[in-house]
């Protein structure tokens, strides 16, 4: 009997290695274990053994049961395993085809500026005004001490629509508006994008319609460290924590000191290169201390407060950090341009 | 304003200083230097000769052979060909081995035979700019005048050694419209002096003669005339020629070309008349007859407005105040008897003549932004002066002055707590008054508190503010420090309507548009084309003075904008266009614009061409009306617009009368979308394309936040698809409304999923399929209720549609 036993589980154990597929091994199992398989058979036959062989032999049975139900187990993983392999196989794909496209857009690179300015200046604790593009000439020149007839209205040929109401020429009178509307409140702190128009014949440098971007800070005691502090920290998040400014003595109407402001030319780092002809530094910002008759205009008494202003060309920053060579770009809106600018 | 280096060092001491180090200063100090440019444009080894001989060369007709000394050991044999060259002549010699401009460098060489040992140089050929040469040196040859000294350097000679900054003067800095005023910016810069020129007159005529009578007085203010007699006139020394064309004016002759100078050392405008024309030696200052005419100097006649302020004699005019001399007084070769005017008028009655009559000469740009009123009579007499040393004319005894009011020196207040608080410095006394003297304006101090009388030339500091930045300047920007406000923490932050515009800007891009912006300004004819989104009638705001028809009127809807971007790019092969503008528009309610225009801002998009880009799949997938409302819908969806309806719209200007539909949320108007006009896509030259245009404002209002959430339901839902037949003119919209309507609140969501036409039903019917979803938030329903309502459903359907079920 135990010969029998050791001799069925060789040959079941030789015949389950041999199997290819799970159908035969299905077979085998029945063959072995099932019902009226082989060691059922044998098990039936157990009533012929001598009550001292019985334990002995049942014994060696169970041995044996589980051996060939593990030996079946493990052919089952093995055959499956063997299967789902071709699958998988039969399933490969050209993975370096493209994928399905999903078109997306771009933001203009003019909103790009000026949303990552307003961002900011919003994180400085600013406000963002916006004003009539269509503006009285009240508001666009006089509140901003340039009465008629004075030498610098020159600077700048305007778009006039009537002999009050112009196109405006600077976001300036958004200035202007917001002081009259706080009605002397301190402080003020804004800032104010917009689009801006003045008689300029259309070419790779001149446009007659161009967006800039304004800052104004009024409240007491405010002096014109606090301007260069507050630029400096603006161009190191806009263009990098090595940053400097350079201040030079300029000319505004509305600004007593004013200043131009440059930073330090970011092609070359300060070098030189073509970019800043040489200098190290690009000419960025216009800006000043409001100049006395500007806050008292707008309600706000000089002897009490002061205040800094700061403007800047949105398409000159562009033009110079996107090297966009001509201007016109920003207006004409080829796709092939406006693709270009696809980072999120 | 262009300032000779090296006249500019006859006033302030320069040694050590180059050009472009003064450069530097002044422009970090507060007076730009646009550019340093050296006069010598590439001359090296030229010398002044004289012509020994001239003799015709034996071959050749044109060309002539002369014997030159350079102030060598031997003279040069030179062969010219300029007609002009003549024996006993002063010229220019480029030696051999000498460079000119344009790379050209002078060799012994021989020309049809006859050996030539150098060039005699034209103006031109020495790199001066002909259009600022004298008359009698623009042809031929540079003839020098007998003066000049043989074997010296000519480029020296010619000033040619001198460099010129252009100053890039901003308005308020007129005074730096001078030599002088010059001088004195560099003086404060480095602490010098200002050397003024000597005046020295001998009176060696008889007494003056002349009468001045200032009869307008609020636009004269003083009027000094000097008289001369005997002038010889002739063509200015060539060191006078030199500075005059390093400023960049031309040298005329040497009584105009002084007052020119002076204009250039002083900012003082002059003017000299022919004396023998001006009636009884006579002058009146007044302001002319309306519709007086006086021919000026360029020969033109120009009639004047009484507003014109003349200079005149008892019988006519004799020149336009501050703007141009009078033809019938001019200067000519044959002038004896002089008459020079210094004299003081408003800045305004220059600037109002001289754009009037469009004409804006040196005199009026110094004039239009003021001039030294306490100047003018020294300006005078150091023109006086010059004018005798050149012209050897006499002096006639006195000046002929007459002066209404003289000019005031501004007293202003500054103090020392005033000029820390604004710079955010904090200097001290002993800092400041050292940069007021350096600024040579005379103060007194009381304690920390400076009372400074500004001289007059400098008339733009009336303010403290004015002389803080003066001691900012020369203190230096640079060393003012850096700081932040303090004061009371505000909190930045976008508005609602702020907030909205970068919402709706980041969905249209992450649905596939790309951004634009476009010009305002537009043709007029575009915006009668196309609608916009208001009501009523509106005009568009125009343009007093447009540059050019295109660009003459604002736009009242975004259409014209969009479809000059789309045109564009499709005449640049770029068919596939998906682009959207957050942008104004501008309404004229008016006729004649009173008050400001409205402003509205819209969001407008256009798609044409392919939506998705070519790829391997093979799906090309045109832009149509669907693909656009979609895009529209996904927009209302995210800003959380409900309860939107889309109106078929059949008369909006500029769009399809079959395919466009307004967009309504509730009672309120957002806007429109659909397929331009095929009459508009033509004249715009382009293929179909689909267009909306959305209010801003009313998106804003019909906008909504994320409210509460709806608690997941906790039991089934039940589906009941129908397939409805209808006629054609059935719309989605129509049976959508009737199956929410009958269907009551059980009805969850509604969905659309098939439309069909074609053999499988009759020719005049459509199908569409629908797939409601039931459900009870607090039971499951059942099947009868659920057959109730569809067939309610139906029923009321086939009343309100005559829809019949699909079998």
């Amino acid at each position: 009997m135990q010969t029998r036993l050791q001799e069925m589980k060789e040959s079941a154990l030789g015949q389950i290695s041999q199997v290819t597929d799970s159908t035969q091994l299905q077979d085998l199992r029945v063959k072995y274990l099932g019902k009226k398989g082989e060691l059922t058979e044998l098990l039936r036959g157990m009533g012929s053994l001598s009550p001292e062989e019985r334990p002995l032999v049942g014994q060696l049975v169970n041995e044996v049961r589980e051996a060939l139900e593990a030996a079946f187990t493990q052919k089952q993983s093995a055959l499956d395993e063997a299967v789902l392999h071709a699958k998988l196989a039969s399933q490969t794909i050209d993975v370096t085809l493209p994928g399905r496209p999903v078109p997306t857009g771009t933001m203009h690179p003019l909103s790009r500026i000026i949303e990552e300015i307003e961002d900011i200046f919003i994180g400085l604790g600013f406000e963002i005004a916006e004003g009539p593009e269509v503006e009285m000439d009240h508001f666009n020149f006089e509140m901003l001490n340039l009465p008629k007839n004075h030498p610098a209205r020159d600077m700048q040929d305007s778009f006039y629509v009537t002999d009050e109401i112009l196109l405006r020429t600077h976001t300036s009178p958004v200035q202007a508006r917001t002081m009259l509307k706080k009605q002397g409140d301190t402080p003020v702190k804004i800032i104010c994008p917009g689009k801006v128009y003045r008689r300029d014949d259309d070419d790779a440098t001149h446009s007659h319609q161009f967006t800039q971007i304004e800052g104004l800070v009024v409240d007491k005691g405010i002096g014109m460290s606090d301007l260069k502090g507050t630029l400096l920290t603006f161009a190191k998040q806009m263009f990098g924590p090595t940053q400097q400014v350079r201040l030079r003595p300029s000319f505004f109407p509305f600004t007593e000191p004013s200043a131009e402001v440059d930073l330090q030319c970011f092609n070359c780092g300060g070098d030189g290169c073509r970019v800043c002809k040489q200098t190290g530094w690009i000419e960025i910002l216009g800006s000043g201390m409001v100049h006395p008759r500007v806050l008292e205009m707008a309600g706000y008494d000089p002897q009490e407060v002061s205040g800094f202003a700061f403007g800047m060309g949105v398409e000159r920053i562009a033009m110079l950090k996107y090297g966009v060579e001509d201007i016109r770009h920003f207006y004409t809106n080829d796709v092939r341009f406006l693709r270009q600018f696809n980072r999120a | 304003m262009k300032v000779s280096y090296q006249w500019l060092s006859e006033y302030v001491d320069l040694s050590g200083i180059t050009p472009h180090e003064l450069a530097e200063k002044l422009t970090r100090s507060g007076i730009e230097v646009d550019a340093v440019e050296s006069r010598n444009a590439g001359v090296s080894n030229v010398v002044i000769g004289y012509v020994k001989e001239r003799s015709k060369h034996p071959d050749a007709d044109r060309l002539n052979v002369c014997i030159v000394d350079v102030g060598q050991e031997q003279d040069l044999q030179i062969v010219c060909g300029a007609p002009n060259v003549a024996q006993g002549q002063k010229v220019v010699v480029a030696l051999v081995g000498a460079h000119l401009p344009g790379d050209l460098k002078i060799k012994r060489s021989k020309l049809r035979g006859v050996e030539s040992q150098g060039m005699i140089c034209s103006a031109k050929e020495l790199g001066l700019n002909d259009k600022l040469l004298a008359k009698d040196q623009q042809e031929g040859i540079m003839v020098l005048p007998e003066d000049a000294e043989i074997g010296m350097d000519a480029v020296s000679y010619l000033g040619m050694d001198d460099y010129v900054l252009e100053l890039g003067l901003t308005p308020n800095r007129s005074d730096c419209l001078s030599m002088l005023g010059v001088a004195h910016e560099v003086a404060a810069i480095y602490g010098k002096e200002v050397m003024f020129p000597a005046i020295e007159i001998e009176e060696n005529g008889e007494a003056n003669p002349v009468q001045v009578r200032i009869d307008a007085k609020e636009e004269c203010h003083q009027y000094h005339g000097r008289h001369f007699t005997d002038a010889k006139i002739a063509s200015s020394p060539q060191w006078m020629k030199n500075r005059l064309m390093a400023a960049g004016m031309r040298p005329i002759n040497n009584v105009v070309d002084v007052t020119n100078y002076v204009l250039l050392e002083y900012g003082q405008p002059l003017h000299a008349f022919d004396a023998s024309q001006v009636a009884d030696r006579s002058i009146v200052v007044r302001l002319a007859h309306e519709g007086e005419e006086i021919v000026t100097l360029d020969d033109q006649n120009r009639k004047l407005d009484a507003q014109t302020l003349l200079i005149t004699d008892p019988q006519k005019g004799l020149a336009i105040a501050g703007v141009m001399g009078g033809a019938n007084s001019e200067i000519n070769d044959d002038t004896k008897e002089i008459i020079l005017e210094a004299a003081w008028f408003t800045p305004q009655t220059v600037r109002s003549t001289s754009r009037k009559l469009g004409m804006r000469t040196e005199g009026c740009v110094r004039w239009e932004k003021g001039v030294d009123p306490l100047r003018v009579k020294e300006a005078g007499e150091r023109a006086a002066a010059l004018i005798q040393q050149l012209s050897g004319a006499k002096v006639s005894r006195g000046v002929a002055t007459n002066v209404v009011q003289e000019g005031e020196a501004a007293v202003v207040s500054i103090t020392l707590e005033k000029i820390n608080q604004h710079l955010g410095t904090s200097l001290n006394a002993s800092e400041v008054s050292p940069i007021f003297d350096r600024l040579q304006f005379p103060y007194q101090v009381e304690g920390s508190k400076w009372t400074v009388t500004v001289p007059t030339r400098r008339g733009d500091i009336t303010l403290p503010e004015d002389l803080v930045e003066e001691v900012a300047r020369l203190y230096g920007y640079d060393k003012i420090p850096t700081s932040l406000p303090t004061g009371v923490t505000t909190q930045g932050q976008l508005t609602a309507d702020q907030q909205l515009r970068r919402t709706i800007r980041r969905h249209l891009i992450g649905a596939g548009l790309h951004e634009a912006i476009s010009y305002a300004l537009v043709s007029p004819e575009r915006v009668e084309d196309v609608a916009g989104l208001h009501e009523g009638q509106t005009n568009p705001v125009a343009l007093l003075m447009p540059m050019s028809e295109e660009h003459s009127v604002l736009r009242t809807s975004l259409l014209p904008s969009l479809l000059s971007t789309v045109a564009y790019n499709k005449n640049r092969q770029n068919h596939d266009v998906s682009i959207f503008e957050l942008g104004r528009v501008f309404l004229q309610r008016e006729n004649v614009l009173k008050e400001l225009p409205e402003e509205r801002v819209y969001v407008g998009g256009a798609m044409t061409g392919q939506w998705m880009p070519q790829n391997w799949m093979g799906a090309k997938q045109p832009v149509d009306f669907y693909q656009l409302k979609g895009v529209v819908e996904s927009l209302l969806h995210a800003l959380g617009i409900q309860h939107v309806t889309y109106k078929a719209a059949s008369d909006l200007a500029g769009m399809h009368p079959g395919r466009t539909a307004e967009v309504w949320a509730e009672e309120n108007r957002l806007g429109f979308l659909g397929q331009v006009h095929p009459g508009t896509e033509k004249a715009y030259d382009l293929t179909e394309t689909y267009v909306f245009q959305l209010d801003l404002a009313k998106l804003g209002e019909a906008a909504s936040d994320v409210g509460h959430y709806n608690q997941l339901p906790k039991f089934p839902a039940v589906t009941r698809d129908l397939a409805l037949v209808v006629n054609r003119d059935v719309s989605a919209g129509m049976l959508q409304a009737t199956i929410r309507e009958a269907a009551g609140e059980l009805l969850e969501s509604l969905t659309l999923f098939d439309v069909y036409t074609g053999e499988r039903i009759a020719q005049d019917k459509k199908s569409m399929a629908f797939s409601l979803v039931f459900r009870h938030p607090e039971r499951t329903l059942q099947d009868e209720e659920i057959q109730q309502v569809t067939t309610a459903v139906i029923e009321a359907l086939k009343t309100a549609t005559g829809a019949e079920l699909r079998m």
